[in-house]
């Protein structure tokens, strides 16, 4: 018997710019004790929809019926709702620091749950909170009740939520991109942590996430929602090996694992579809790669299989791997080598509020060689040093000890000029496309900057210097006076890029410069740097956390770890044969999704009609 | 802890000794003979050297500084020019006044402010807010001066007009001879201070709440399954706290140090009329005095919400 089966879902939210239709007529069951999974981009509305049926979003008009344990959570009073959360149904969100309170105890912010809905002692209630942290891995429990979440890291304070969600013993449990803002170890152990206490509290799990090979690893079944609409559905298993729908299908192949390195990427073209806009025909049609005339006229059926897959399309999966893009042709062996780094070593001295003066070692001794034309990956968990490293090698911090030299200059040694000079040549691309551009500057402004800085193109030199860029990394230079608000998350990636290459540089460091993309995007990114590389020659220093990004896109691979580089190899020798435990921690955590296979002919059950 | 207290200690100890400094300094600098003002206009010369040498004004700058700086930090603060009474007695007898007025009218600004401020926050944009926001402008653009004239002529010379006493025009009363006069003498006044700067409250915890509101906290407190009030005030209030008690501790620092406009207003004799008469009569030891005084609860405001953001939030322990 399904736990929850919500039908015909349509969420529209009301805002300044007009009506978004954050869901259209979803539709689907979860089997009690299951893993459901519900993937898609941002702004495909999976969170929304999870928050809007348990009245955590106010002011949004929802219609359609969504029954938990027989009751419709859509026609109860707020009150009700309110006695449901918590005790029968508890929520986990992404980012555990920003979501506990940080003035007050883990302690007294369990028991709160208990106390909300339960008449109980203190002294109860507080047993309880921590029976269920012990539960969740929480060593010590009884005595870390009465620290604050800053005291714990990332991934204890993600525990902390589960137990929080779990303590009441729910029946259904949402978890809203649970691992996102985690290290990939990190990501491993919270996901098996959820599946254990699944199977060992028969709680149900809703999970939500964009990362297609966690939810492969672990969901029964999946959802793929696009633009608000579900446009696919089915048993995990099978929708990963063959999706019946083209969106999963470009998805799992945009994903870089999909590929071979140094072959262009497969990647969805265009962008995300507006959610104000309500198209009549197929909202994918815009970006399908097997569009037909009647998918921008008609609106597609949901085509429900016999395999238990339905999908809202217009054909039977026609799937085939022909257009799998052109091996491009193998890079020259790197040659002379362009930055060398000897023993650097970085020491923070931090003086708290009270005297005391700690010190901080964030590099132990780095030594690493950068050939020209190459791409060297650095990987390692948050905190390990790399983007430290990453600024040491730019000169934008000193080291405490060791030397870097670029291409014969000594980066500590700088007189001043020297080291405006070198600003030229070595630029830096970061993670937060949102946050590293000013949001007041226009974007000719913005990708000129550099020529203003140095002094080296004025006027309407400058203005086509600019536009040389925009077209070189695939934005229209007539958007030269718009400003970065008006640009999606990619494009604003591709503004970074441009400004970093204003100046010709030998290096290019990308500080995780993918991670913020959704996969479709972030395929189209990948490519773009690897052209890029090869008309203009560039060498990069590549900072990822994502093993498979890495894996695409880099020649060597350094493995970092608490301050040190602990293996550096070529990227097949590092992926095939790890000498160290810790590369092969991180090799097992890092879920790579199911490459599709070509799809099997399907009987097909029934078509249903303004599905959508 | 004790180590953090010794330390901003020593640094509003510095604030005071830079400040008394800059005030010895006006002494030079600003026009008038303060022997001249002491001694009256009709004074002989030999009068005036007499008064000179006794205010030891003839000596050295750096001389009387030093000896103005030894006595102040025994507390003796010289006296007044006119009257000849010591200051310090001067300010210590209006310091009730002050203080009796500035911590009556916060608990009544607090009162009112902070609920105008959620009820705004609670519904942006809706028929509440609206008030909420009329309020905040209202206080926020009438004057002091016009409000007490206001309150006094309808709360106190339209009922005296139709022959009975609802609030008394002006004075104080000690607290201590009678808690109920005290504050009925001092319920105008009150009312007057907290309604102007309530609105710079309900303004502060509408704009704070807002903003917290919107936090991933919030979300977890209402899947939790709290009543809307718990969120709200337990975990949205808790987290406005700061900032409130930042202004709360400038406020009160500046106004302890003298509320000019409503101690004119009502008649109050305050610190703050005090020293709109020294200033009237150029009275220099006394402006001095006022001045160090407001330094001192300016730095010891600052020292107590430094304590308090320690105690309200746990990661700066």
């Amino acid at each position: 018997m399904p736990l929850l089966e919500a039908r015909n879902i349509s969420i529209r939210i009301p805002t300044e710019d007009g009506i978004l239709h954050a869901a259209r007529n979803v539709s689907f069951t979860v089997e009690a004790g299951s893993l459901f999974g519900i993937a898609g981009e941002s702004g495909s509305g999976k969170s929304v929809l999870t928050q809007a049926i348990m009245g955590l979003l106010p002011g949004v008009e929802i219609e359609g019926e969504c029954l938990f344990e027989g009751r419709d959570l859509l026609k109860m009073t707020p009150a009700e709702l309110r006695a449901l959360r918590g005790a029968r149904i508890g929520m986990v969100f992404q980012d555990p620091l920003s979501s506990l309170h940080p003035y007050y105890t883990i302690g007294r912010q369990i028991t709160e749950v208990i106390h909300a809905h339960e008449k109980v002692s203190n002294t109860e209630a507080r047993a309880r909170a921590a029976e269920m942290l012990e539960k969740v891995g929480i060593k010590d429990a009884a005595a870390r009740l009465d620290d604050y979440p800053h005291q714990f890291s990332g991934g204890m304070r993600q525990r902390v939520m589960i137990a929080m969600a779990l303590v009441l013993r729910p029946s259904l449990i949402i978890a809203d991109e649970p691992t996102t803002a985690l290290d990939v170890t990190v990501q491993a152990q919270i996901v098996a942590l959820l599946d254990e206490m699944r199977r060992e509290l028969g709680i149900t799990v809703i999970m939500i996430t964009h990362d297609l090979g966690l939810m492969a690893s672990v969901a029964d079944k999946v959802m793929i929602m696009y633009g608000g609409t579900r446009l696919e559905i089915g048993p995990a298993k099978g929708l990963f090996a063959a999706p019946a729908h083209p969106y999963t299908f470009g998805l799992l192949r945009a994903s870089p694992a999909a590929a071979r390195q140094g072959t262009e990427l497969y990647s969805i073209p265009g962008r995300p579809p507006s959610l104000l806009a309500r198209p009549k025909a197929c909202i994918f049609a815009p970006r399908c790669a097997q569009v037909q005339p009647i998918c921008q006229i008609e609106a597609p059926p949901n085509r429900a299989y016999a395999c238990g897959t339905e999908a809202l399309c217009h054909f039977e999966a026609r799937i085939d791997r022909a257009d799998t893009a052109p091996a491009q042709p193998a890079r020259k062996p790197p040659t002379d080598r362009l930055l060398s780094v000897q023993d650097v070593a970085l020491t923070y001295t931090m003086s708290s509020g009270f005297g005391a003066k700690r010190q901080l070692d964030v590099l132990k001794g780095i030594t690493l060689e950068v050939a020209r034309g190459e791409t060297l990956g650095l990987v390692g968990e948050s905190g390990c040093g790399k983007s430290t490293l990453a600024r040491v090698i730019a000169g934008l911090v000193p080291a405490t000890r060791g030397k870097v030299d670029f291409d014969g200059i000594d980066v500590g040694a700088l007189t001043p000029k020297a080291w405006r000079d070198m600003r030229r040549r070595v630029q830096l691309v970061f993670q937060d496309p949102f946050g590293s551009l000013n949001p007041r500057r226009r974007v000719g402004a913005i990708i000129g900057e550099p020529f203003r800085i140095h002094g080296l193109a004025k006027g309407e030199a400058r203005k086509n210097e600019v536009r040389r860029l925009m077209e070189l990394v695939g934005l229209n230079p007539e958007h030269y006076n718009r400003f970065p608000s008006e640009f999606s998350g990619g494009q604003r990636q591709r503004i970074g890029i441009a400004r970093a290459l204003a100046l010709n540089p030998d290096l290019v460091i990308f500080d995780e410069p993918v991670s913020a993309l959704d996969v479709s995007i972030q395929a189209q990114i990948l490519n773009l740097m690897q052209e890029l590389q090869q008309k203009l020659g560039l060498t990069y220093l590549f900072i990822s956390h994502d093993l498979s990004v890495v894996r695409h896109m880099c020649d060597r691979i350094a493995v970092m770890n608490a301050g040190r580089i602990i293996e550096m190899d070529a990227t097949e020798q590092i992926f095939q044969h790890p000498q160290q435990d810790y590369t092969r921690t991180l090799l097992d955590a890092s879920h790579v999704p199911p490459v599709p296979v070509q799809a099997q002919p399907r009987e097909l059950l029934r078509l249903e009609q303004g599905a959508a | 802890m004790g180590k953090f207290i010794a330390k901003r200690l020593g640094f509003g100890a510095l604030v005071l000794f830079v400040l008394s400094l800059f005030v010895f300094l006006l002494f030079f600098v600003a026009p008038g003979d303060p022997a001249r003002i002491v001694a009256g206009d009709k004074a002989s010369a030999e009068q005036l050297e007499l008064v000179r040498q006794n205010l030891g004004l003839d000596q050295p700058m750096t001389q009387q500084y030093l000896h103005f700086v030894g006595r102040a930090v025994q507390g003796d603060l010289g006296f007044s020019y006119r009257n000849q009474q010591p200051v310090s007695e001067l300010i210590l007898r209006r310091i009730p006044v002050t203080i009796s007025l500035v911590f009556g009218a916060v608990i009544l600004w607090l009162a009112i402010g902070i609920p105008i401020g959620i009820m705004s926050a609670r519904h942006p944009g809706g028929f509440r807010d609206r008030m909420g926001q009329v309020f905040i402008l209202l206080g926020l653009s009438f004057p002091t001066f016009v409000l007490g004239m206001l309150a006094l002529y309808t709360l106190y010379f339209l009922p005296k007009q139709a022959g009975f006493t609802l609030f008394p025009p002006s004075g104080y009363k000690p607290f201590l001879t009678n808690p109920l006069i005290w504050a009925w003498h001092l319920a105008l006044p009150w009312a007057t201070l907290a309604l102007v700067t309530a609105a710079i409250y309900a303004r502060l915890t509408r704009g704070q709440l807002l903003q917290v509101l919107g936090e991933d906290y919030i979300r977890t407190a209402r899947a939790k399954g709290l009543s809307e009030r718990k969120v709200v005030l337990r975990h949205g209030m808790r987290s406005t706290l700061m900032p409130l008690v930042t202004q709360l501790g400038a406020d009160i620092g500046l106004m302890l140090g003298g509320v000019i406009v409503i101690e004119q207003v009502y008649g109050l004799q305050g610190v703050g009329s005090l020293a709109v008469q020294a200033v009237r009569n150029q009275d220099r030891p006394i402006i001095i005095g006022v001045v160090l005084l407001g330094g001192l609860f300016i730095v010891l405001c600052n020292i107590i919400v430094d304590l308090l953001y320690a105690a309200l939030d746990p990661r700066m322990r």
